[in-house]
């Protein structure tokens, strides 16, 4: 017979102020096999832990139940408290009496009648639970690393840092990411590319780091502390190392036509390109969508001309697999497209820019080599509208598929645009269009007030709702709110800070890794505030915007947040595997194989056993068995069994019924 | 095909135009449009506030009318059509206006948003279909430049009308090539012509009016094609070296559809 005691937590007024604590400690009381029961105002505190280490010994329990909050939030607590007070961890349940039952109910007799109700439904489970132990698993002592931007490089560097070995898969051809766009870096004015290549080269030099660029991630396989990843090497037709980066392909290639991205298309290159000066790996790639070679098998200059004989037109892709310990991703952020947002005649005119554009058209390595200049006839520019929130913190009425977020750097780098213009072409008006201003940050606030201020930026609160390509100007109509009229201003360039969205790539990710997202397609992070930098999937973390939009220098702390937790687990030699594992019970699986289908770990193998008959013949039979080590306890087999053989250790058929059958009770 | 047709008033004289050629194509591709008996006046401007029920009740008469003679309701003015559409939402969606124009009215069958408000040009783009249209023009608009007006009722609020992007439409611009003309695209296409303010503020009307003229001319349109009589007064009103043609829609498929004649109208 069991000795059940149960814990009841006010969790201060949460729920002690819908829920009458004493009377579910009461009411518990009388269930069958509790010998103790008691409530107290925190039971996650130190005193409160100590309660149940006490109680443990006192009364001699054999599994007790904790109402309090969600088990995601403390069941690891009170395991760990009941582990010292000598209880198998496994011999604890947590009965849900605050998420699911004080924070949604507004009336105390309801609410504590529901909170005995899942009380007693807790005591019929742990009265049928039985003490587990937990096996260990050795770790991979290597981190993957998905993407190359500013997140993936520091993450990898700082893992590294500490001795481990760390691989960047970075699907373009070169490492960098949006960093190596920017001009600029707001609020000290430093420039991107002097603070990011060097990181790049170090990244690139360090013995512990392999860079696989032109590659992405095909399939995940495997668990925590022991994944599998297949990465593809895309084909990029030219020999890594045997290309010397020289560049005089790029310079020769007759096909001049391709609009080069990381000009965002302002400008064209060759088919076959090194993306862009400081590039790493500074190697040539051919883009077989233009390629004259690869698609009519006609032309070859590159081959001709490299010296190095590095050009191959046969290549394939090419899949190898790495076996990781943990992995982190790091897939970062695009600005959307804008265009659904035709009242800015982004589509119309090719003076209505984005941000981004912007950023390559004042960059020195850029499209007009840094000087500014109009796309459409190349002349200076005198008039300057931004328009800012274009797609972010949109109303659920919009008809525009926008974001109802804030995207969080456009107010920064929207102020550093107009103020950059103005310092350079102080003969030029600058606009600004604003919702509102948000700038908290180290020195932010200053920086955009010296834009008003020093540099007479126009900042005016309110929307612009139309402009008009009309005879070589932009003629925009807006409204300022503050002083309650329309403007209408003949602007020579339009700028839209676009809002940022997770990469298109990061979904698909999420997928393989059965990680989670939200409805964005941000990654979810473990816990909002105590697990910022890890996914719900033990091994999984994350670095940068692909967790929601960050600027640079919170994307580098939370990049070596992610490391510092990498290191972490891979600094075990062992993890402590989840004993709530599937078992196959062989006198009743038929052999059906349907858990082998639905098992996503591939935990799950037939094979022929032999069985003694009553009539004491042997008969050889098809079951199935699970490999503990890769089981992860979902219980999907359990589901789909049809014939009930397959049950989770710690959660069995007869302990789910259990509880049911105390609520229907 | 049958459907409920409500013309408006505007369309029983100054827009008699937009009505007669509508009719008239509707007939040769396949569609029998029946007007509704006794209909009245939409209400005119869709009132935006929640507790103006008398002035929905003759779009909901419209509407149940229609639900009784067992079709969807086509219309064809963009100031109709905005109103009944939005109505019909607020039947639909709207439990406090619902009971409250439904007792108001007492119908012998409530009406709660049966039917379907479709536009003309929803009826041509989706029943029809463009692609149809084109294989019977028999005098096409070849090489003629056309710029597409949709003025702000047609398309807004875009949630409800439902017909289009607001602000990046299509639909006039897939008629005009139907029709063998060449569509213009220009940035003013759907802002306002100036609408109501022609009654108490003319210039205001027509500076609004002129912006539209003088974008769409400046981007080398030859003439301009709306849906709604109140942006033809105002577009021709402001238009006074004549600098672009402005017409119904409807004409111009009448005309391609070689239904036009010398003598019409």
């Amino acid at each position: 017979m069991q000795r059940i005691g149960v814990f009841v937590c006010h969790c201060g007024s949460n729920i002690a102020a819908t829920v009458d604590v004493k009377a579910v400690a009461e009411a518990a009381k009388h269930e069958s096999g509790v010998v103790f029961s008691a409530d107290y105002q925190y039971m996650c505190s130190e005193s409160g832990q100590d309660l149940i280490k006490d109680m443990i010994k006192e009364h001699k329990l054999t599994g007790i139940v904790v109402c309090s909050c969600s088990p995601r939030m403390h069941e690891n607590t009170f395991c760990k408290a009941a582990a010292a007070g000598g209880l198998n961890p496994y011999m604890v349940e947590i009965a849900n009496i605050r998420e699911q039952c004080s924070w949604i109910h507004k009336d105390m007799p309801s609410a504590t009648a529901k909170a005995i109700v899942l009380v007693r439904s807790a005591i019929a489970k742990v009265t049928l639970n039985a003490p587990l132990t937990a096996g260990t698993s050795p770790v991979t002592k290597r981190a993957l690393v998905i993407g190359g931007g500013i997140a993936g490089i520091q993450t990898a560097l700082d893992i590294a840092d500490a001795g481990f070995e760390v691989d960047i898969v970075e699907k373009e051809p070169t490492i960098g990411g949006k960093m190596a766009q920017i001009d600029k870096t707001f609020p000290t004015l430093d420039c991107a590319a002097c603070i990011l290549t060097p990181k790049m080269v170090e990244a690139a030099q360090n013995d512990k780091i392999r860079i696989f660029s032109y590659s992405e991630v095909s399939a995940v396989k495997g668990f925590v502390g022991n994944f599998t990843v297949t990465i593809k090497r895309k084909a990029r037709y030219v020999k890594e190392d045997l290309c010397t980066g020289c560049g005089l392909c790029t310079e020769k290639c007759p096909q001049k036509k391709v609009p080069n991205e990381f000009n965002l298309g302002l400008d064209n290159r060759r088919a076959i390109y090194i993306p862009f000066a400081q590039a790493i790996p500074k190697i040539a790639t051919i883009d077989p969508d233009y390629c004259t070679m690869l698609k009519s098998g006609k032309c070859g200059v590159c081959s001709k001309v490299c010296s190095a004989g590095a050009i191959d037109y046969q290549a394939k892709d090419e899949f190898i697999d790495v076996n990781y310990g943990a992995i982190v991703a790091a897939t970062g952020f695009n600005p959307i497209k804008v265009d659904k947002y035709d009242e800015f005649a982004y589509a119309q005119s090719p003076d209505v820019v984005t941000s981004l554009e912007y950023e390559r058209l004042m960059n020195a390595a850029g499209p007009t080599g840094g000087t500014l200049l109009r796309p459409s006839d190349r002349t200076h520019p005198h008039t300057i509208v931004f328009v800012q929130c274009v797609g972010s913190r949109e109303s659920e009425d919009s008809t525009k598929c926008g974001k109802s977020y804030c995207s969080k750097i456009c107010c920064m780098y929207t102020a550093k645009h107009a103020m950059l213009t103005r310092e350079k072409y102080p003969d030029t008006d600058v606009y600004v269009f604003y919702i509102d201003v948000r700038t908290p940050g180290k020195s932010f606030d200053e920086f955009y007030r010296r834009a008003v201020e020093q540099y007479g930026v126009h900042y005016i609160k309110g929307m612009v709702g139309k402009v008009t390509p009309e005879g070589g100007k932009l003629k925009v109509q807006a409204s300022d709110l503050i002083a309650g009229k329309q403007l209408h201003i003949d602007a020579d360039m339009v700028v839209l800070a676009a809002a940022i969205e997770p990469d298109k790539t990061a979904r698909p990710l999420a997928t393989l890794l059965t990680a989670s997202m939200d409805t964005n397609d941000f990654f979810t992070e473990a816990h909002p505030k105590l697990r910022p930098v890890e996914s719900p999937t033990a091994g999984v973390f994350l670095s940068g915007a692909c967790q929601g939009p960050k600027d640079i220098p919170e994307t580098v702390a939370q990049a070596g947040a992610a490391a510092s937790k990498v290191i972490g687990l891979l600094a075990k030699d062992h993890l402590v595997c989840n004993p709530c594992v599937a078992n196959a019970n062989e006198m009743l699986c038929s052999g059906c194989s349907q858990c082998e289908k639905v098992c996503p770990y591939g935990a799950i193998t037939y094979s022929y056993k032999e069985f003694r008959m009553p009539d004491r013949t042997t008969k050889l039979r098809l079951v199935a068995s699970v490999n503990a080590a890769v089981c992860q306890g979902c219980g999907a087999c359990t589901v789909t069994c049809p014939s009930g053989a397959m049950d989770l250790k710690g959660f069995s058929n007869k302990q789910i019924m259990a509880e049911v059958d105390a609520i229907c009770k | 095909m049958i459907y409920s047709y409500f013309p408006g008033c505007t369309l029983k004289n100054k827009a008699i135009d937009l009505d007669i050629y509508a009719r008239r194509s509707a007939e040769l591709l396949g569609i029998t449009l029946e007007e509704l008996p006794e209909w009245q006046c939409c209400g005119g401007v869709y009132p935006l506030a929640k507790d103006k029920i008398a002035t929905k009740l003759s779009s909901v008469r419209a509407l149940a009318a229609s639900r009784d003679a067992g079709h969807d309701l086509v219309t064809l003015c963009s100031a109709c059509h905005n109103v009944l559409k939005q109505v019909n939402n607020d039947m639909r969606t709207d439990e406090y206006i619902r009971s409250r124009a439904n007792n108001y009215m007492a119908p012998d069958a409530e009406y709660n948003g049966e039917i379907n408000v479709i536009h003309y040009l929803e009826l041509l783009r989706d029943t029809v279909g463009f692609e149809n249209i084109k294989k019977k023009v028999v005098k096409p608009f070849t090489g003629r430049k056309i710029g597409a007006y949709y003025g702000c009722l047609l398309l807004r609020p875009g949630k409800v009308m439902q017909m289009d992007d607001p602000e990046n439409p299509k639909i006039l611009e897939d008629f005009i090539r139907a029709i063998g003309g060449e569509p213009v695209i220009y940035a003013q296409r759907n802002e306002c012509c100036g609408g109501y303010a022609t009654v108490e503020d003319k210039a205001y009307a027509a500076s609004r009016a002129g912006k539209v003229v003088d974008n769409a001319a400046a981007c080398g349109a030859d003439m301009l094609i709306t849906a709604c009589p109140l942006c033809l007064y105002n577009l021709n009103k402001s238009n006074a070296e004549n600098k672009l043609p402005v017409v119904y829609f409807t004409e111009l498929l009448a005309e391609a559809l070689g239904l036009k004649e010398e003598n019409d109208v």
